[in-house]
């Protein structure tokens, strides 16, 4: 609700855009980051077939099988080798991206 | 036929340089009426097709994206190493651009004649396109002249590269079916850098595995102008040994330096080798349209760029992607079209004057067939490092823990995935 207000209010003194702009790089990086997977998982993580569709996947499920490619926890071809090139904040921000497309 | 900086602004200067004819008659000649913001894309293959569509998306349709490219038809060259073995066939690899017109991209079958980096103009044989930024990913050309008696008609002729995929490749899979029961394969593979390192290795498994099944007394001989196996060694040697035994032979430091075509001879420093089949894969710089622009670097191969934003570090508003940059980044389809999107994100940012991404992070899998069946990859995940200006492979990339049928099947999705990916 304080969030609302502070919004309107940075709106009425014209401060809004950077806030707004701030959020948009955040959006785009993420963005960049996961167009790296679309290879094997398809434009957005709709995949065409045989691999896992990433479009709308659960976020915790998303971030838990990350962490266990990159430990080893969880067996894999070759997702142990693309997860260990990044971090679990990035793990959170391909989450975000990933959970909000459309299946 | 490359023309340097220093050579395009003395011609500039006399007055003979392409394009320079009178401005009301360049103005009539552009080919489609430029209204807003411009990108023309040279090239349709894995790079340019990928930064199309990317670009069409990620900038809501907002900004212009002609896309220029000579071949009516898209021909993945992954994979195409699996024609020889009869696995598939040339047109099982072959797609349209069809899928593209969703996108609203304007595209034009035709050949670039010439480009003026000053103008900002990219010309064909009927008239010219205007550009507000140039992205140009022409692949590779051969560079017969390093071989003696090679050229690019003995190449479509007789002596195929088939380092395109196409018609070479189905005329190679021709010499292999006629080719004799104990007869000699021999591969030639020039010194990296060139196009697709674990190519060279994956078609000899290829072969190798046709002759095992139908001329079992045969052999593949690998003339190899590196001082070692360049890429996935392990897994390589293991497929020939294992898979191929008594078959493949590898020699290193084995550069082909002559042909003679009349006998299907090659000739290295150290002796002469008749082959029943001779697949002489040349050495490699960037496609021809990258001289045109003026963007090639001292080298007088491959083009320097920035990898923030893939423009070339020779002229501005003329981004390079795929093959033919310089770049200690492998030569590969999958890494073509990372940076492809790299350079859509940054071509937007740059035309809407906002900063480019910053943190450029890509990946790059390679998959080889090492039998009809069975595959071995090689995967890495490469970060931009700001103090060596330049992509650095990331912690824990690497390559297969050993061949699989498994991976057989993942490199199929793979195929079938990239090109959804690049062409609809
Ligand atoms: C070279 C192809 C390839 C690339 C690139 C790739 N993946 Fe994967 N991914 C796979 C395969 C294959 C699997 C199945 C596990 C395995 O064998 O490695 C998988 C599985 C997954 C899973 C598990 C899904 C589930 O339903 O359990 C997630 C999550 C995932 N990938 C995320 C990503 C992300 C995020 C990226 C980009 C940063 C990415 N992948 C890049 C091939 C790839």
């Amino acid at each position: 609700m304080i969030k609302k207000y502070l919004f309107v209010i940075t709106c009425a003194l014209g401060l809004a855009f950077p806030a707004i702009q701030a959020q948009a790089e955040v959006d785009k990086h993420a963005r960049n980051l996961a167009a790296s997977c679309a290879a094997c998982h398809g434009t957005s993580g709709h995949s065409a077939g045989g691999t896992p569709v990433l479009a709308g996947m659960d976020k915790a499920l998303f971030i838990g099988s990350m962490k266990d490619f990159k430990s080893g926890a969880r067996p894999a071809t070759v997702m142990h080798q693309h997860a260990k090139g990044y971090t679990d904040d990035e793990f959170s921000l391909l989450a975000d991206f990933f959970a909000v497309q459309k299946r | 036929m490359s023309i340097n900086r220093r050579d395009f602004l003395k011609l500039s200067v006399a007055g003979i340089a392409i394009g320079a004819f009178p401005s009301i008659a360049f103005a009539k000649s552009e080919l489609l009426k430029k209204k807003g913001q411009r990108v023309v894309i040279v090239g349709g293959g894995f790079g340019g097709a990928t930064a199309a569509k990317y670009i069409r998306m990620w900038s809501e349709n907002k900004i212009e994206v002609v896309l220029v490219e000579r071949n009516k038809q898209f021909v993945s060259c992954p994979m195409s190493n699996t024609v020889l073995s009869g696995k598939r066939t040339i047109k099982d690899l072959t797609r349209n651009y069809d899928g593209l017109k969703k996108y609203g991209i304007k595209q034009i079958q035709g050949e670039v004649t010439g480009i003026d980096p000053e103008k900002q103009a990219v010309m064909l044989a009927n008239g010219h396109l205007s550009y507000d930024r140039l992205i140009i990913a022409p692949g590779v050309d051969f560079m017969f002249e390093q071989i003696e008696g090679l050229n690019a008609k003995v190449a479509d002729e007789s002596i195929h590269h088939a380092w395109k995929a196409g018609a070479q490749t189905v005329a190679l899979r021709k010499q292999l079916e006629s080719m004799p029961d104990g007869g000699v394969f021999a591969l030639s593979i020039p010194k990296a850098p060139y196009r697709c390192p674990p190519g060279p290795y994956e078609r000899a498994c290829q072969v190798a595995h046709y002759l095992k099944n139908n001329k079992p007394k045969s052999k593949v001989l690998i003339l190899d102008a590196n001082p070692d196996i360049t890429s996935k060694k392990g897994l390589f040697t293991a497929a020939w040994n294992e898979l191929y035994p008594n078959m493949v032979e590898y020699r290193p430091n084995a550069a082909v330096l002559k042909v003679d075509v009349a006998n299907n001879t090659a000739k290295t420093e150290f002796e002469d080798i008749k082959a029943d089949v001779l697949n002489i894969i040349p050495p490699m710089k960037a496609g021809a349209v990258a001289g045109m622009a003026g963007v090639v670097g001292a080298d007088g191969r491959w083009c320097a760029v920035d990898f923030l934003t893939y423009e070339s570090k020779v002229h501005k508003n003329i981004h390079v992607i795929g093959d033919a940059i310089s770049a200690a980044l492998p030569k590969s389809g999958h890494m073509a079209t990372s940076q492809a999107k790299v350079c859509a994100a940054a071509v937007i940012e740059l035309m809407q004057g906002q900063a480019p991404e910053q943190n450029p992070t890509i990946v790059n899998t390679c998959y080889s067939m090492v039998s009809d069946m069975e595959s071995v990859h090689v995967a890495n995940v490469f970060r931009f490092n700001a103090e060596k200006q330049a992509m650095v492979s990331a912690e824990g990339g690497g390559v297969s823990a050993k061949r699989s049928e498994l991976e057989g099947a993942m490199a199929d999705y793979w195929l079938e995935n990239i090109l959804n990916d690049v062409l609809t």
